[in-house]
C-alpha cells in the first residue's frame, strides 16, 4: 500500500487532485481512498488531503502519519510546514518549485529524495493561472507512477469536461520537465 | 452488471436512495450530511429521479414533512447530522409510534459546545429511545446496502417503522472509495413498490395520531416495543435476500478473528476497519485479540450478540460519546445489562474514544487492549476510560 500526504491551500484544488488519484486507481481495478483533512474550508489556509493506493482492500481511516510520498502544490509551504513530517525512510516530497536541489535541501532541511518541478510557471502559461492541482499530478506519475496516466486523464476528463484538455497539457508539461533526485 | 466506482460515499448514498425511486425527500442541509442531499436535489431538478424534493427552513420542518408524506403513502427519505437532528427531535418521536417507515441517513457528528462539525456518535445517542430501528454502517459499500435494506424492512407491512442508518460523518460522507452501485433491476426486484396498509387520503379519512388517554398509552407503548423487537426477524430475512440478490452477507453483529480471542474489541461504525488492521497487528505479535462489531443497534440483538462475543474473557468496548454523569457510554452500559449475572460471561471495560474528530488510530486500539488485559487483573477505580486523551 502506498499513501499520499498532498500540502496545498485552501481553494487550491488540492482535494480534487487527491479524489483524481484515487478514483484513477480503483478504474484500474485497485483499492484506494482519498479524503481531506476535514474542517471548514478556508481560502488561503495551509491544508492537506491524504490517498491510499494498494493492490488488497484498504482497512484503516486513520489520517496518513507516515506517508510514502509527500506532494506539495504551494511553493511557499515548505517554509510554514513540516511537509515531511513522519516521511517513511525510502519516501519521497515531490515538490511545486523554482528553487535548485541545493536551496531546497537548505531553505527547508528536506532530506529525502526529492522531485521538483516549476509547476506554478506551468500552470500559468498552460492554463492561464496559477492553480497548480491537476499540474503537480503530472510531477507525481513521474515520480512515483502511482496511477496510470491514461486513468488519471480519464478521470481529468470525466472531471474537467471541456477544460481537461488544457489541464493534461499542463500535467503532461510538468511530466516532462520534473527533475527526480537524491 | 453492477457498476464498481471510484466515487464519495455520500454521492453513493444519494444514488441508492435513487435506486430505490424515493418520492419525497423533505431535507435541510448540514455539515457533513451536506453533500447526500445537494446530489438528491440535482437528481431530482434533472429529472433523473421522479420525487418531490422539499428544501424546508429547518430540520423540524423536515421530519414534520417526512411525516406527512409518509402518512399519505409515498416513499420518503431524508437525511440529518448532530444539532440539525437534534432540531428534528421533538417529531422523531412521531412515526414510529405512528408506523411510518422513513429512512433516515444520519451522517455522525459531534453536538455544541465547544462547536465541532467533526465526528462522533453524540447525535446519534441523544436520539437513542425515539423508538426507530438503528443500523451503523462500516464502510461506503454497507452505507449503500443498509440504505437500500433500509427501504426493503422500513415499508414491510409486519415492521412498518421508520430507519437511522448511521453513517460517520466525514471519515465515511467525505471519503472517496471503491463502491459497487447495484443495477436498476436487481434493486426493484430487492425493494417492491410501498403499499401501505393505511394511509392519509381524502376520499376514505382516518385518524393517525390521537391523543393518548392513560387508559391506552401504556399498552400504545408495550406494542411499538414489541412490534420493534419483532422487527428483527424481518431484518434478519431482508438481509439475507440481500445476499441473494447483491451477494453481500450482512448479520447483525460481525465478528473478526474471534476464534479463541481471549480479549474482543466491541466498535460500531468505521473505526471496525482501522480496528481490524490493529487486531491483525497484535495477533502477529502473539496476542489473543479480536473484534466484535455491532451493526443493528435497534432493536439490540441480545442473542446474536452473546453467541458472537460470550466466549471473551475481557471485552474492551469502545463508545464514541461521553454522557456526562452517566456511568459508562450507552454501548458499554448496553452490554453490561445483557451479561449481568450470567455465570461465565466476559469481564467488560468501557473505553470512549475519538470524540469531535478526533482520529482513533491502530495505536489507540492496541492501547484499550493493553489497559483492559491490565484491568483484568487489578479492577480500575472508574466504570469507563477517556482514550487518547492530550497530556499537554
Amino acid at each position: 500500500m502506498k499513501e499520499v500526504r498532498l500540502h496545498g491551500r485552501g481553494g487550491q484544488g488540492g482535494v480534487t487532485s487527491a479524489e483524481l488519484v484515487a478514483i484513477a486507481a480503483i478504474d484500474e481495478g485497485k483499492y484506494a481512498q482519498a479524503f481531506p483533512s476535514f474542517g471548514p474550508e478556508r481560502r488561503g489556509a495551509p491544508v492537506a488531503a491524504f490517498i491510499r493506493v494498494s493492490d488488497e482492500k484498504i482497512r484503516t481511516r486513520e489520517k496518513v502519519y507516515t506517508p510514502d510520498i509527500v506532494l506539495v502544490l504551494d511553493p511557499a509551504l515548505p517554509s510554514l510546514v513540516k511537509v515531511d513530517a513522519g516521511l517513511k525512510d525510502d519516501g519521497i516530497v515531490i515538490l511545486n518549485t523554482h528553487l535548485s536541489e541545493s536551496e531546497v535541501r537548505e531553505q527547508f532541511g528536506i532530506k529525502a529524495k526529492l522531485a521538483m518541478v516549476d509547476a506554478t510557471k506551468i500552470a500559468t502559461e498552460v492554463l492561464g493561472l496559477p492553480i497548480t492541482n491537476t499540474t503537480m499530478l503530472g510531477a507525481l506519475l513521474k515520480a512515483t507512477g502511482i496511477v496510470s496516466q491514461s486513468h488519471l486523464e480519464e478521470a481529468l476528463d470525466n472531471r474537467f469536461g471541456r477544460i481537461a484538455e488544457k489541464n493534461k497539457k499542463a500535467l503532461q508539461r510538468a511530466f516532462e520537465e520534473t527533475v527526480v533526485v537524491g | 452488471m453492477a457498476k464498481r466506482v471510484g466515487v464519495e460515499v455520500s454521492i453513493a448514498i444519494a444514488e441508492a436512495v435513487k435506486l430505490a425511486k424515493a418520492e419525497v425527500i423533505p431535507a435541510y442541509p448540514i455539515t457533513p450530511q451536506t453533500h447526500i442531499v445537494e446530489h438528491l436535489s440535482e437528481v431530482v431538478a434533472n429529472g433523473e429521479l421522479d420525487a418531490e424534493f422539499i428544501p424546508v427552513e429547518s430540520e423540524h420542518a423536515a421530519m414534520s414533512a417526512c411525516c406527512g408524506s409518509s402518512a399519505a403513502g409515498a416513499r420518503t427519505f431524508t437525511s440529518s447530522s448532530s444539532q440539525g437532528l437534534s432540531l428534528m427531535s421533538e417529531v422523531l418521536y412521531i412515526p414510529p409510534a405512528m408506523r411510518l417507515p422513513i429512512v433516515n441517513v444520519v451522517a455522525n457528528r459531534a453536538m455544541s459546545a465547544p462547536i465541532s462539525i467533526w465526528n462522533d456518535h453524540q447525535d446519534i445517542m441523544v436520539q437513542r429511545d425515539i423508538g426507530w430501528i438503528q443500523t451503523f454502517a462500516e464502510n461506503g459499500q454497507e452505507a449503500v446496502d443498509l440504505t437500500l435494506h433500509a427501504f426493503r424492512v422500513a415499508e414491510d407491512r409486519r415492521v412498518s417503522l421508520p430507519i437511522i442508518v448511521n453513517i460517520d460523518g466525514f471519515t465515511l460522507s467525505h471519503v472517496i472509495e471503491p463502491i459497487e452501485l447495484p443495477d436498476q433491476e436487481d434493486v426493484d426486484a430487492y425493494i417492491p413498490p410501498f403499499k401501505p396498509k393505511y394511509k392519509l387520503d381524502p376520499r376514505k379519512p382516518i385518524t393517525m395520531g390521537p391523543v393518548g388517554i392513560p387508559e391506552v398509552y401504556t399498552e400504545a407503548k408495550m406494542l411499538q416495543d414489541q412490534v420493534i423487537k419483532n422487527s428483527k426477524k424481518v431484518i434478519l430475512k431482508a438481509w439475507k435476500e440481500f445476499a441473494e440478490q447483491f451477494g453481500r452477507e450482512y448479520n447483525p453483529v460481525e465478528t473478526y478473528r474471534t476464534e479463541d480471542a481471549e480479549i474482543m474489541l466491541v466498535t460500531m461504525g468505521s473505526i471496525s476497519e482501522t480496528a481490524m488492521t490493529a487486531v491483525d497487528k497484535m495477533r502477529d505479535a502473539g496476542k489473543s485479540v479480536g473484534l466484535v462489531r455491532i451493526r443493528l443497534w435497534r432493536p439490540f440483538p441480545g442473542p446474536e450478540f452473546r453467541k458472537a462475543a460470550g466466549k471473551a474473557k475481557v471485552l474492551a468496548v469502545i463508545d464514541r460519546t461521553l454522557p456526562p454523569g452517566a456511568l459508562c457510554g450507552p454501548v458499554g452500559a448496553e452490554l453490561r445489562s445483557l451479561f449481568y449475572k450470567i455465570p461465565g460471561s466476559p469481564k467488560i471495560f468501557s473505553f470512549v474514544a475519538g470524540l469531535g474528530g478526533r482520529d482513533v488510530t491502530v495505536a489507540r486500539f492496541e492501547e484499550i487492549v493493553e489497559k483492559a488485559t491490565g484491568y483484568a487483573k487489578k479492577r480500575p477505580k472508574e466504570l469507563y476510560e477517556v482514550i487518547g486523551v492530550r497530556e499537554k
